[in-house]
């Protein structure tokens, strides 16, 4: 956690706390402590998002161009196809629930920490 | 006086040979039911409405909770109820890849868009990319993609509703569909014109827990039919079908060619990527206080279309178990009315329990669409009055009267539009036109959004070159794909002007709208304004000053 970040300049906005001017807004960009809470955001939603999509898009090549398999019987009429179909089903359920504990316990804190002190409220 | 405007109808066309015409006055008690019910919701949530944050974004004091309905019951559609139902009666397993698209595509919405877009934007998605961008030109583009987008979805909600009526009310003259259709078009211009957002939201609402309850109903008659069994659902689906095994592997409607292969890949990048770019599902996130709830909207969202999705299996491949192919096809051509179709076989052909289903199922249809063609239409009036009336024609001079006014005038005209261009789309499978309706906003919005959330260099031509760019060129490839002429199935099957060999432009445009974006921006003459970028990142993803 970086808390050495300099404090946003508060200069010029004492009367109204709830507008940061566009030179509060650069200094933030370039904190220290914005750099992290991009780095956690960032580092945990692009790569989710390259491994769902090539997952989902490996499912619609599998049944595009293995449909000898995907029509592989597994138990009763349920075949590979299926299995796979579920398991979409299954895996988008898992990383939104990852996603919202990881929003709540890493980004919510931080977010949370620079907006108050930036809208003058810390 | 709407369920008199259909009396008036009833008694002028003579009875259609479908099992349902006599008991065509339950189902319109239980649909004008409906009508009266959200008419009342709509006026009461008009009195409330005085501000322009009122209408455009129902005041904001939506919680994540009902938002998370709300947002489900604008994105479960005729396509999802009909559509989906009947793609997998009639091809099966192909037909479940919707419903895996629809469901998946959720993710680049939570991941990548809802939060951001709650932080920085008011009202529109023009509000998010005009923020670093001249304001202007962007908001022009912002207005007429969103527009286009919002014109192809309510097209395939007005074929449902056709479908719909000539199926259930018997009504096959045209006059009478055009009747219904604009019906169904006036109804929605009161919801938007006097609920606005508010009005719109508690619609939604009302009509997710009706299709979530309907939908349940049929899946656990389904399940009760095979014992719980979905491996004998599957077997007599596979069986009834005439297809065999075949039915429940992929490849029955997209797998004969290597051309119809290809298809189904661009079918698929199409529905993962469509969803974040989707104007009526963007400004659902700005109905929240704050992105944390747009998050929660989000993860109910997703609980609650994957549940439904999941049910579509039931739905579909109960209706190839228990109905003859050749019935679903005589009914339409596309399979739009399996799930009509499937209740009136669970209750039984000829028994009160039968056409009591099949009203009930039929009026939550009905619902469904009079929700989302709502939705629909507030999105792109609200487009239309922020972005370009207020802030292009008007220059920002427009007063909040006035805009929310000039808001009202669009949804009178993009009502009458989407009347008219009802009729045109009857025999096409309304999934399928959904489907072109996600290719353009995923070639023409999610390029721009994304861009302008994250790549600092992104400039006003990228901006320009990915909307226009990605827009024309999806628009085009379906103008001249088999979709609109040269096949049997096409919107207009007598004329042939089609080269383009796919039904879904997505594998194209969709990389040509993010190339063009980039294109643009590294060909740009002015430089990005890094400081109007420092403003919107800290804003997208703090939260700071988010009104």
């Amino acid at each position: 956690m970086a808390t050495d970040a300099p404090p946003p300049s508060k200069g010029g906005q004492a009367t109204s706390p709830a507008t940061p001017s566009t030179e509060d807004f650069i200094e933030v960009q370039e904190s220290a402590e914005f750099g992290e809470l991009r780095r956690s955001y960032r580092s945990f939603a692009f790569p989710l998002t390259v491994a769902f999509i090539t997952w989902y898009l490996l499912y619609v090549l599998l049944s595009n161009y293995a449909g000898g398999f995907m029509g592989t019987k597994l138990f009763g009429n349920i075949n590979v196809a299926f299995v796979l179909g579920l398991a979409q089903f299954l895996t988008t359920f898992l990383i939104a629930w990852w996603y919202a504990r990881h929003a709540a316990a890493k980004l919510d804190p931080q977010a949370e920490a620079i907006k108050s002190r930036m809208e003058g409220g810390a | 006086m709407n369920s008199a405007v259909a009396q008036v109808q009833l008694a002028q066309v003579p009875l259609a040979a479908g099992e349902a015409s006599e008991h065509r006055p339950l189902i319109i008690t239980l649909f004008a039911l409906f009508v009266v019910a959200t008419l009342f919701i709509t006026v009461w949530a008009g009195r409330q409405t005085k501000d322009a944050a009122d209408f455009y974004a129902g005041g904001r004091q939506f919680t994540g909770f009902q938002n998370g309905l709300a947002v489900s019951g604008d994105y479960m559609s005729a396509a999802s109820f009909l559509g989906i139902a009947g793609a997998i009666a009639l091809f099966g397993y192909d037909g479940f890849l919707y419903s895996i698209g629809f469901l998946v595509a959720w993710l680049v919405a939570l991941l990548l868009v809802a939060e951001p877009l709650r932080n920085s934007g008011r009202y529109t998605m023009g509000d998010v990319l005009a923020y670093r961008m001249r304001q202007r030109p962007v908001r022009t583009a912002a207005g007429t993609s969103t527009i286009v987008v919002s014109i192809f979805y309510l097209l395939a909600q007005m074929a449902g509703a056709g479908v719909l009526v000539s199926l259930l009310l018997g009504i096959t003259s045209d006059a009478g569909k055009v009747a219904i259709v604009a019906l169904v078009g006036v109804l929605m211009i009161v919801y938007v014109t006097i609920g606005g957002m508010k009005g719109t939201t508690w619609v939604q609402m009302v009509k997710a827990v009706l299709l979530i309850g309907g939908t349940l109903l049929i899946t656990f008659l389904v399940l009760l039919k095979f014992n719980f069994n979905v491996s004998d659902l599957l077997g007599s689906a596979a069986e009834n079908s005439g297809k065999g095994a075949a039915f429940l592997e992929p490849g029955l409607k997209y797998g004969a060619t290597a051309t119809s292969k290809l298809d189904f890949l661009s079918l698929g990048i199409a529905l993962v990527l469509g969803t974040a770019g989707l104007p009526h599902i963007l400004i659902r996130f700005y109905t929240v206080p704050t992105a944390k709830a747009a998050r929660k909207s989000v993860i109910w969202a997703i609980g609650i279309i994957g549940g439904f999705y999941l049910m579509t299996i039931a739905l579909g491949f109960g209706a190839a178990a228990l109905i003859k192919p050749d019935e679903i096809i005589a009914s339409n051509k596309a399979g739009n009315t399996a799930a009509p179709l499937l209740a009136l076989h669970l209750g039984g052909v000829d028994s009160a329990w039968g056409a009591i289903l099949l009203a009930t199922i039929s009026a939550v249809a009905f619902a469904t669409i009079l929700a989302v063609v709502a939705g629909l239409t507030l999105a792109s009036s609200s487009s239309f009055a922020h972005d370009i009336y207020a802030n292009v024609i008007r220059k920002g001079q427009a007063t909040e009267k006035e805009e929310v006014n000039a808001a009202r005038y669009a949804t009178v005209a993009i009502g009458v539009v989407s009347i008219g261009l009802g009729a045109l789309a009857r025999d096409l499978n309304v999934a399928g036109l959904v489907a072109l309706a996600f290719a353009v906003a995923a070639s023409a919005n999610l390029p721009t959004i994304l861009y302008s959330l994250f790549w600092k260099r992104f400039t006003t031509q990228g901006a320009l070159w990915s909307i226009y760019g990605g827009l024309t060129t999806a628009v085009v490839l379906v103008l001249f794909s088999p979709v609109v002429s040269g096949k049997p199935t096409s919107m207009f099957p007598d004329a042939d002007f089609h080269w383009f060999p796919l039904e879904n432009p997505g594998i194209i445009s969709i990389p040509v709208g993010f190339l063009l974006g980039w294109l643009g921006t590294v060909l740009s003459k002015e430089a990005a304004d890094s400081a109007k970028y420092a403003e919107l990142e800290v804003r997208s993803l703090t939260g700071t000053g988010a009104h």
